[in-house]
């Protein structure tokens, strides 16, 4: 029994987190994700859910690591200063193999920079942010409508997979008032069950969370095994969506509020019979490799368009490896291009 | 009837704690604390609903002797990682142990909030004025004048600042149910701990709300002292900058 409705992107994600089962939610106020968080303090616990406002962005992410590890389904909610303060929580969640939904309403920075849409924290959401060798599922949705649907797939993948999933969005798509069409509740009480929660050593061994291991050997074999998991994301987890990739000569990637964007330049440039499209990931981690380098054989450029410097270039010139020229177009600041602005640049390359 | 018959069993290992063996220097109070910490989960029966929370620091292996389900907190995040397991699952009993480093220095802001909150967590607080895990610095809690590795010339309150009256200062607040400060230094005083930490306990599991014992223990290899000497120089010296006794008991 689906429903239509009109509501903020932030509200989106937030209401598909209660009805994909999220039963602990823990927050700081931050622009521009602060109705994340007043959502949740006005629905989660009718739903059964715990809602706590914590003293600080690093307590939120360690109750979130408390949470987890009881078992239920926990998610954090910040933007770019406070998520750089969860990061050492998320290594320590990427270290015990706890599953997490951790959403960044990016912003402009570095620093205290501003509120604007902006896209300079994919290296750290991509890269591990935090300290030691881990990986995030990292989700990047452009419309409301996406982020309801990738909230609810961000817990079933880190669930699976036991590795936190991060949703990378900004302010633009938290704002925005959109219609969505939400899932239907899901009765936590039918998710896969989580054996090694710590839910009390009754009739059982004890169970423990930790992300220690003195003797390398034995840090090594958790590592390669936990590797052997990112592995087999990266082999099935890859989530992009291709327009008029066809006959494309100009192919733009771009993702999140930048992939929306590029749409309209996409439809603009088709108009004008510029053979122009767009490869948009929506899972950041793991990467588009393959479907980016296939591309790369049959179109004269490969665009990347970004609200940062240049930062998800980096993965589309790793997938390219000089089979075709590689330009960038960034802007910085939280200043966020036109379609005309973006035509322009095609236009150098058609 | 042969003698060994009429002997009867009045001393134990808990059965909280298994036999795998503690990781603390010859002569330290940690290992004594855990035993009173298991005893009192013994006593009350919650051993199948503890989950047992150990901070960075000597006591980062605690779990690891703990017939209890464990988790392993970041640095100073105990009681935030305790909010956490006792929001999601109320039926816990949730146990955070604690250093001076862990729990007053870099974990000051969870500590504090968590005790305001009144979480119905259990916090036992071990006070051994040195950071010991990574060679005897000078931790939140050292006296004055005491030496350590980063203060070599002893702590100069004009500089460092004074040891910080962590159970005074949760006593402050109007949620905390219990909030005592124990020793060890003789077995009147590891009798009357080992009541503290099961009445902390108890409170819980009476849904009493948020307790936290501070207990005074010795680091004989931090101190540079053998362990009798620091039992002696706890009754001496280090009682009378932290006072004995209970702060708050709301039960």
């Amino acid at each position: 029994m689906a429903e239509r409705q009109l509501m903020t992107g932030n509200e989106a994600m937030a209401e598909a987190a209660i009805r994909a089962g999220l039963r602990a939610y823990f927050g700081y106020p931050i622009t521009p994700q602060n109705e994340v968080l007043e959502y949740m303090a006005a629905h989660l616990p009718q739903a059964g859910g715990a809602f706590l406002q914590a003293e600080s962005e690093v307590a939120a992410i360690n109750m979130c690591y408390g949470a987890a590890a009881a078992g239920v389904r926990a998610m954090t909610s910040s933007s770019s200063p406070g998520v750089s303060l969860k990061m050492e929580g998320i290594s320590y969640l990427a270290g015990a193999d706890l599953p997490c939904v951790i959403l960044n309403a990016a912003r402009g920075g570095p620093g205290l920079g501003n509120i604007a849409p902006a896209q300079g924290d994919y290296f750290q959401a991509t890269k591990g942010g935090g300290h030691g060798d881990y990986r995030l599922i990292v989700l990047a949705p452009s419309t409301g409508q996406e982020a309801a649907e990738l909230a609810g797939l961000a817990f079933d993948l880190s669930d699976r997979y036991r590795v936190p999933a991060l949703i990378l969005a900004d302010g633009m798509l938290g704002q925005m008032m959109e219609p969505v069409t939400l899932p239907p509740p899901r009765d936590p009480g039918t998710l896969p069950p989580k054996p090694w929660a710590l839910t009390g050593a009754k009739g059982r061994e004890p169970n423990l969370i930790a992300s220690f291991a003195l003797e390398p050997t034995v840090l090594r074999e958790i590592n390669v095994k936990r590797y052997a998991r990112y592995r087999e994301i990266e082999a099935r987890e890859v989530r992009w969506e291709e327009v008029a990739t066809e006959d494309a000569e100009v192919l733009l990637i771009a993702y999140g509020t930048m992939g929306r964007i590029a749409k309209t330049v996409v439809r603009r440039g088709r108009e004008r019979g510029v053979k122009v499209g767009l490869l948009r990931p929506i899972t950041l981690w793991p990467f588009p490799y393959a479907p980016i380098r296939t591309l790369a054989e049959r179109v004269k450029a490969i665009l990347t368009v970004e609200l940062s410097a240049g930062q998800m270039w980096e993965d589309v010139r790793l997938a390219v490896e000089g089979r075709t020229a590689t330009p960038f177009y960034g802007e910085l600041g939280g200043v966020v291009p036109t379609p005309s602005d973006i035509l322009q640049e095609v236009l150098r390359y058609a | 009837m042969p003698e060994a018959e009429t002997m009867v069993k009045v001393f134990a290992r808990p059965t909280s704690l298994n036999e795998k063996h503690f990781t603390y220097c010859p002569g330290c109070d940690h290992g004594l604390i855990t035993r009173l910490v298991a005893g009192a989960i013994d006593k009350l029966g919650v051993q199948e609903r503890t989950v047992f929370i150990a901070p960075v620091g000597c006591a980062v292996f605690a779990y690891e002797w703990f017939r209890c389900d464990g988790i392993q907190a970041s640095h100073g995040r105990a009681a935030a990682v305790a909010t956490g397991l006792k929001r999601a699952n109320p039926d816990l009993v949730v146990i955070s142990y604690q250093g001076d480093g862990d729990l007053a220095a870099i974990g000051t802001a969870e500590t504090i909030h968590a005790a305001n909150r009144g979480e119905a967590i259990t916090v036992i607080f071990v006070n051994n004025q040195i950071y010991g895990m990574t060679g005897g610095q000078m931790a939140p809690t050292t006296l004055p004048g005491q030496r350590a590795t980063s203060c070599p010339e002893g702590r100069d309150v004009a500089t460092m600042g004074h040891p910080l009256p962590v159970a005074e200062m949760i006593a402050t607040l109007a949620a905390p149910a219990y909030v005592t400060r124990q020793s060890l230094h003789d077995p009147r005083h590891v009798a009357q701990a080992a009541k503290a930490i099961e009445k902390a306990l108890r409170y819980q599991v009476e849904g009493k709300g948020y307790s936290l014992v501070e207990i005074l223990a010795t680091c004989p290899t931090g101190w540079r002292m053998p362990p009798a000497v620091a039992h002696q120089h706890v009754a001496d010296v280090v009682t009378g900058a932290f006072p004995l006794g209970d702060l708050v008991d709301r039960g």
